[in-house]
């Protein structure tokens, strides 16, 4: 308690004397930006997770090339891979409202008419269509070998994509998918300019309330930093468990041992 | 080599063209542009409005050339710390949370602010009432300033223009919301937008949120501030402001 005081009475005679960033300000709004975290992390990761349950089926039919439904899944996934997620974001949220039938209609009041669900739509949306093409990929990049090899055994198609394919495409898949998750952890700030209270809105909040530069954007930027930080470390875990057997060897080799000796 | 010769005359030749464009007596102003009538972008990009009008008439005055610079409104004060430009001309109120960061000049005019709601529409304008109502206003507004501290239960939604603001009043996102009365008028209510909206309640009173008019804005101690207010008497005295006010108004904008 007391160490918390004189360490509040140093931040306070700091901040008024020698820093051009008030910290006092920071400090008493921390709260708020844990609140923006959260809003942050429950958009990105929920548009992650149901937009990656969306890519799978999208990106196998992809891959076996499926007529008609492969290239539908191209132009969806052109459209929203190729367009900025900003002006999918303004689409959803200002585009759709103008329409009368779209405000009359069943989906207007819980879903459209909220800023959080037309955000997580175009972000799900997004994110499904980036993650298709290059799962896609991975997909097809499965060595011939293999299948036969789950042929030979007698795998029924479905057994040979649920034990043999997609496994080994995921492992494939998994660097571009850390990719993936930071990315769209930064696009997540859309939200802000649609009046959701993320981080980012939080940080122009406190700007806008106080009439300030840095702090906001700064405070949302070491929360930002600290959210990466805490994917990449998990996604390099991941990467030592299901990558391992791609590392090299850790045994040295045996012109190195006879130099040793 | 030749290259080399090349690359630095170029960067040479790029130097000297900033140094012209920047001629040393242009008077930078920060105007925002999606504020109608006050400021709005015609459709060949061209910038209008009262403050616009109101900035170059200040500029002739002070036998200065004027170069506006677009500024979004939650970025206007800080990028004119950062010496973006010099002075704002952008229905700034003049309040004693903005004198912290930067010096105005007296008022060049002064409005009221009143709420906008559905015709009809009936509100319990206490703190426990507008519990959930949700309002939108300007962000980094003194509007902002306004609902946070008479209203704190409320559903405040912060937008990046006043014109989002419209818009998501009519598509029936918001409940209300909160600004000038004459912005209100001229850029919503007397609109075919604006159909079927209309004021709601009296003009708000609170001089600590709302301040005392709007002024120009100017970089802390920058003596631009004293000029700009012999500049805005002499306007008013020579008739420059009445003709530009009646362009936009009806009544006299400049207040008491």
């Amino acid at each position: 308690m007391e160490n918390e005081r004189s360490f509040l009475e140093y931040l306070q005679s700091f901040s008024e004397t020698r820093s051009p960033i008030d910290f006092i300000l920071i400090y008493d709004n921390l709260g708020r930006f844990f609140d923006g975290a959260l809003v942050t992390l429950q958009l990105t990761f929920l548009a992650l997770l149901v937009g990656g349950l969306i890519a799978v089926p999208l990106a196998i039919a992809r891959a076996y090339r499926k007529p008609v439904i492969s290239p539908a899944i191209r132009i969806y996934t052109y459209v929203f891979c190729g367009t900025p997620l900003l002006v999918q974001v303004y689409l959803f949220y200002f585009g759709l409202g103008q329409f009368k039938a779209v405000q009359d209609s069943f989906l207007w009041d819980p879903i459209l008419s909220s800023p959080w669900w037309c955000v997580i739509i175009a972000f799900t949306l997004n994110t499904a269509a980036y993650t298709t093409e290059f799962l896609r990929g991975a997909i097809e990049a499965t060595p011939h070998g293999e299948v036969e090899a789950a042929k030979a055994c007698g795998m029924s198609p479905f057994t040979r994509m649920r034990l043999v394919v997609l496994p080994n495409a995921f492992r494939r898949a998994l660097p571009a998918y850390s990719n993936e998750v930071i990315f769209t952890l930064h696009g997540s700030v859309i939200a802000s300019t649609v009046t959701l209270q993320d981080l980012l809105g939080v940080g122009r909040w406190l700007n806008g309330r106080y009439y300030l530069a840095y702090e906001g954007f700064l405070t949302a930027m070491v929360f930002y930093m600290a959210i990466v930080f805490l994917i990449t470390f998990a996604f390099r875990l991941a990467e030592k468990r299901f990558l391992g057997h791609l590392r090299p060897r850790e045994t040295p080799a045996p012109g190195a041992a006879r130099v040793a000796a | 080599m030749k290259i080399k010769n090349t690359l630095i005359a170029s960067i040479v030749g790029a130097a000297s063209l900033v140094g012209t464009m920047a001629s040393a007596d242009a008077l930078r102003v920060g105007v925002e542009g999606a504020y109608p009538p006050f400021s709005q972008k015609e459709a060949d990009g061209s910038l209008s409005g009262f403050d616009i009008d109101i900035a170059l008439a200040l500029c002739e005055e002070l036998n200065r050339e004027c170069e506006l610079v677009e500024q979004e409104w939650d970025g206007m004060i800080p990028a004119l710390v950062a010496k973006k430009y010099d002075a704002i001309v952008a229905s700034m109120s003049i309040t004693e949370d903005r004198k912290k960061r930067v010096d105005f000049s007296e008022k060049y005019y002064f409005t009221p602010s009143r709420f906008i709601a559905k015709e009809g529409a009936s509100f319990d304008m206490t703190p426990e009432g507008t519990k959930g109502v949700k309002i939108g206003v300007l962000r980094g507004t003194t509007l902002q300033c306004h609902v946070e501290k008479t209203f704190p239960e409320a559903d405040l939604r912060l937008y990046n223009t006043q014109e989002d603001v419209f818009a998501d009043l009519v598509t029936g996102r918001l409940d209300m919301q909160l600004n000038n009365t004459l912005g209100a008028l001229d850029g919503f209510l007397n609109t075919d937008q604006g159909k079927g909206f209309a004021f709601y309640g009296p003009d708000v009173d609170d001089a600590e949120c709302l301040g005392e008019g709007t002024g120009i804005a100017v970089r802390k101690g920058d003596p631009l501030a004293g000029e700009l207010t012999a500049a805005i008497a002499a306007i008013r005295a020579d008739g420059t402001y009445a003709t530009i006010n009646d362009k936009y108004f009806d009544v006299d904008i400049y207040g008491k």
